[in-house]
């Protein structure tokens, strides 16, 4: 029954932005913009894009979440579906961990299997797009668990846009940092596995708070 | 903890009660602290010697430091009330927080600008990512995000709460941030610039930035009072005792 | 059963509504009334617990819901439907969608065929698999109310269901409601609107009205 409730929420959200595609593309367009403006406004040099280029896509990545975040509980927080899954006897972390799950299929996942070909521009070596792709799929996830408190303060919030961004900034940092990290330690010949350990080290809490946090804080502003 | 201390903290968990203590206690705080001000002030600008690298442009550290700490542990105090509102349902631990915010912003702009008045002069640059500057950037940042999201949401409860949440969030965050940010100092070699690498500390020199950490720590806690009253009067304004004092001043 | 012990309500500093208090049994319905803005969907809330109350305690079957013991909380909701003034639907979904994820989110398992069927008893079999964003204001909200004849919760808590309904609408609603509280349920409704709830043998409903006065 609560499993039952868990996938009714990832399947209803899915098929949502299926039915409004705009949406959910806005957010990895703007990942592609991003990635093809820097080289236009740095130069063609591929020496000096092959450096910037890890930095570059996963600061990409953050503010196309960043983006995308304000979507995550907008509608439901309007059409009065919120309100139901607050009053549901499923515990309602659990139903907004599902809104999670579906929101990083739909504007998370995307970014994943972009990087790769959005690397290439930037001349980064093989292995350096796996390594890549690997902490973005760690990284993402991340950020769609944590970023759920910044969205969830500031529900129906004056300037909540901007404001979400400057909540959620410091808590994405650390993803950034190792994230990023991982990629170019993999082109300066270190090791990245301590990187992706830490990703994942940091990924485990984010599974289990990240919810819980959020649940409360939209609690807060349903009163 | 005996019956007497509870009865005693709960019974100045309440604005009025709390408001008649601070408007004893932070006079007496404002004095002290201006006096450890001078003190320490004299201490850091007129008796401690010219350091043999850095000269005369090293005093800085006796605002810079004590402004990083008290930036730190406004933060810490701000996360507290918060964890005890949330426990408590206080009205009085919102007002705290929010009565905290400022002067730990102030604290932390303070610091990130002694910083790169220190810098320029040492290393040529207004700015250097450090691991400790930039961390102090972030918490900056955490700062600023606690004051917008408080005054964006018009009712005063939804925004405590709210507040408190995202405090006690980003006070679990800054650990992290700053692991990870030394993290990424060290592997970027570049620079090997600390300005934690303070000049061997003769002893009066310790003293000065004790004396200034004092100063900051007692002007914040006689600031934060004397707001504090400000915002008790306010939101308790329907009360009668708040109206009786409305009366009398008038 | 449902106690509702001196709650009060604080908006701006000033309290809403004079404090409250009754109880609802199986087989009872309550009428809530009370002029405009005087806080009546904002009781209902605190009801189901969306809001917290200012003062005052709320019991379900003998335990506080104040002190937020999961097993009463998680019972209560489970027993609990409540219907706001919001739909709670979406739009891009179809009427048949909207019932079963609804039912899933809920907790309960709804089957095709019962959906359709009450769906069918609105008539809005036809319409059952276009999207909500086509049909009129009364077609949602008669989907919207079809949520309570597919729900098996006990307790009913409805702020303004007689609005937007066209009269075989109303004359729908008001059976399905009688029927819910002869079979035991627990009704709690807001109305504008004078309604009489009518039993099949044709007479009304007891139904007690709650005055909510200014404080």
């Amino acid at each position: 029954m609560i499993w039952q409730a868990f996938w009714a929420v990832v399947r209803r959200d899915l098929l949502l932005a299926w039915r409004r595609k705009s949406e959910g593309l806005s957010a990895v367009f703007f990942f592609v913009v991003v990635a093809a403006l820097f080289p236009l406004g740095i130069g063609p040099e591929l020496n000096v894009l092959r450096n910037i280029a890890p930095g570059v896509l996963w600061v990409g990545a953050l503010l196309s979440s960043m983006l995308a975040l304000q979507r995550l509980f907008e509608a439901d927080y309007r059409d009065g579906t919120l309100e139901q899954m607050a009053l549901s006897p499923v515990a309602m972390p659990l139903l907004i961990g599902a809104k999670m799950l579906a929101h990083w299929l739909v504007s998370g996942l995307p970014l994943v299997l972009l990087a790769p070909v959005l690397g290439l521009q930037f001349d980064l070596s093989g292995d350096a797009l796996v390594t890549l792709t690997l902490a973005l799929l760690v990284g993402t996830p991340i950020l769609s668990l944590v970023g759920g408190v910044g969205a969830a303060l500031t529900l129906g919030v004056r300037g909540g846009g901007v404001l979400l961004s400057l909540l959620v900034l410091p808590l994405f940092v650390p993803v950034l940092v190792f994230g990023a990290g991982a990629v170019e330690a993999q082109v300066s010949g270190l090791g990245v596995q301590a990187h992706l350990s830490i990703l994942m080290a940091m990924l485990l809490p984010a599974v289990f708070f990240g919810p819980l946090a959020s649940a409360f804080a939209l609690r807060i502003a349903l009163e | 903890m005996n019956i007497l201390r509870a009865n005693f903290l709960f019974h100045y968990a309440g604005p009025q009660a709390f408001y008649g203590l601070a408007g004893r206690l932070w006079p007496w705080c404002a004095a002290l602290a201006a006096v450890f001000g001078l003190w320490g002030l004299w201490l850091g600008f007129m008796v401690a010697p010219a350091d043999a690298q850095q000269g005369e442009g090293y005093r800085i550290i006796f605002v810079h430091v004590p402004a990083s700490w008290m930036s730190m542990v406004i933060y810490m105090a701000m996360a507290f009330w918060s964890v005890l509102g949330l426990t408590f349902n206080t009205r009085l631990s919102g007002m705290m927080t929010r009565a905290l915010a400022p002067t730990g912003a102030m604290f932390a702009f303070l610091s990130l600008w002694t910083g790169a008045l220190w810098g320029k002069p040492m290393w040529g640059a207004w700015w250097v990512w450090d691991a400790r500057l930039t961390s102090e950037l972030i918490l900056f940042f955490l700062y600023l995000g606690y004051i917008a999201l408080t005054s964006a949401i018009d009712d005063q409860r939804r925004g405590d709460r709210a507040g408190a949440l995202i405090a006690i969030v980003g006070a679990i965050n800054v650990p992290i941030i700053y692991f990870s940010v030394k993290w990424w100092n060290t592997l970027h070699q570049g620079a090997s610039v600390s300005l934690t690498k303070s000049p061997s500390m003769a002893q009066v020199m310790l003293w000065g930035m004790l004396l200034m950490a004092l100063c900051f720590w007692l002007y914040t806690i006689a600031l934060v009072l004397y707001r504090v009253r400000t915002t008790i009067l306010h939101r308790e304004s329907h009360t009668a005792w708040v109206r009786a004092i409305a009366q009398e001043a008038a | 059963m449902l106690t509702i012990s001196n709650i009060s309500c604080v908006r701006g500093h000033k309290p809403l509504f004079a404090p409250v208090s009754f109880s609802l049994q199986a087989g009872q319905a309550l009428h809530l009334e009370g002029d405009n803005g005087v806080g009546k969907t904002s009781l209902l809330r605190i009801i189901c617990g969306l809001s917290p109350a200012d003062a005052g305690e709320i019991l379900w079957n003998g335990s506080s819901l104040n002190k937020q013991n999961p097993e009463v909380v998680e019972s209560f909701r489970a027993s609990l439907c409540y219907m706001g003034h919001n739909l709670s639907l979406k739009d891009e979904l179809t009427p048949i969608e909207n019932l079963l994820f609804d039912a899933q989110v809920a907790g309960r398992s709804l089957s095709h065929e019962k959906g359709m069927g009450a769906l069918r008893k609105i008539e809005l079999n036809n319409r059952a698999h276009l999207p909500l964003r086509v049909l009129s204001q009364g077609q949602k909200r008669r989907t919207a109310l079809a949520r309570l004849s597919v729900s098996e919760a006990k307790l009913w808590v409805l702020d303004e269901p007689f609005v937007a309904l066209d009269a075989q609408s109303l004359d729908n609603l008001r059976a399905l409601l009688a029927n819910h509280v002869l079979q035991g349920g627990m009704l709690l409704f807001t109305s504008h609107q004078v309604v009489e709830l009518s039993q099949p043998n044709g007479h009304a409903l007891d139904v007690q009205p709650i005055r909510l006065v200014a404080a």
